[in-house]
């Protein structure tokens, strides 16, 4: 009678590994997200649609670009299309995830919602020594997912007492932001050469036709620079 | 507590193609094998659209921001992402008193 169910045991034994790989991760993503919330408010946004948008979206990177380049009124379909440049890196990353992670498919249709490099990430590295647990996975997005919409949504409410971002260069955080996003992506030759092609384009296209083209002009000639720069087919 | 239709209408279709992202990998998990260029070309889009969406700012709004940017870039390479943000926007409000 006494004796400990196992299957409980193990469901409470994953969910508190999640929420131990997590615990970095959402600390750092604490003044991110105030950040997040504080220029969209700076930028029109009323908090209640920065909660809908962090709640419902989720993605941080296509995030911040949107509201780097927002205006009013937003342009729907370049906004969608951002969005899928930004995030079509999860196609890549659910597909290498799927197999090793224990769940029904309609488990993973619904938890993959809560899909995050951060989160992707510890997953591959448990998944090398032992399985991936729906409730280690939920757990760990839960977590992340009320973080994010919690504090962008209490950095909009309080970025509306700051004023103006330029003041305490708040405007240039975003910028500094993704230099170090982009930094991650390592120093390698073909990453280098994407990286210069496409801030070149971007910033020639902006200057003379304008917001919001520099992003797509700028991110396809980047994508088509790095498959002219790498080496044709690596025999392996 | 203001909610514009456009926007809302926006946030709503990224939201939709985000989830999209999410679960298409589940479609092609035993599919998608990408090598050599097509690979390099894929994961080029991050850092591609990244740098495209700041370059505006970083590089054609003026010497400060241009500095600022060169200084956040230097450190990137050495510092944790929240320390490269600081670096950055501390560069920024030098850089701009000086003018």
């Amino acid at each position: 009678m006494d004796q400990p169910n196992p299957f409980t045991a193990d469901y409470r034994r994953d969910i508190r590994a999640g929420l131990r790989d997590i615990a970095p991760v959402v600390v750092a993503a604490i003044p991110i997200s105030l950040l997040f919330g504080a220029v969209a408010a700076a930028k029109g946004l009323s908090p209640l649609e920065v909660t809908i948008m962090s709640a419902l979206v989720f993605a941080g990177g296509a995030q911040f670009a949107a509201i780097e380049t927002w205006i009013h009124p937003a342009p729907i379909l370049t906004l969608a299309f951002a969005t899928l440049l930004i995030n079509a890196r999860h196609v890549l990353m659910g597909a290498s995830l799927s197999p090793k992670v224990h769940m029904s498919r309609v488990q993973k249709f619904l938890s993959f919602f809560f899909l995050t490099d951060e989160a992707w990430a510890l997953s591959e590295r448990r998944a090398l020594d032992r399985p991936v647990t729906g409730a280690y996975w939920v757990a760990m997005g839960i977590v992340l997912w009320a973080n994010w919409t919690f504090f962008s949504s209490l950095g909009a409410i309080l970025g509306s007492f700051l004023g103006d971002p330029a003041r305490i260069g708040a405007d240039f955080a975003f910028t500094a932001l993704f230099i170090g996003l982009v930094a991650g992506f390592g120093r390698s030759r073909v990453t280098l050469v994407t990286v210069g092609v496409s801030a070149g384009v971007a910033a020639l296209v902006h200057h003379f036709i304008g917001a919001p083209w520099h992003v797509a002009s700028g991110a396809i000639a980047g994508i088509a620079a790095a498959y002219r720069a790498a080496p044709e087919e690596v025999r392996s | 507590m203001t909610l514009d239709t456009t926007t809302l209408l926006a946030i709503l279709a990224m939201a939709v193609v985000t989830y999209i992202t999410r679960i298409a990998g589940l479609f092609v998990a035993d599919r998608l094998v990408l090598t050599g260029r097509a690979k390099a070309a894929f994961d080029a889009i991050p850092p591609a659209v990244l740098v495209a969406v700041i370059a505006p700012t970083a590089l054609t709004t003026g010497w400060p921001e241009a500095a600022a940017a060169a200084i956040t870039a230097v450190a990137a390479f050495r510092l944790p992402l929240l320390a490269t943000v600081a670096v950055g926007v501390v560069s920024v409000v030098a850089l701009r008193g000086l003018i």
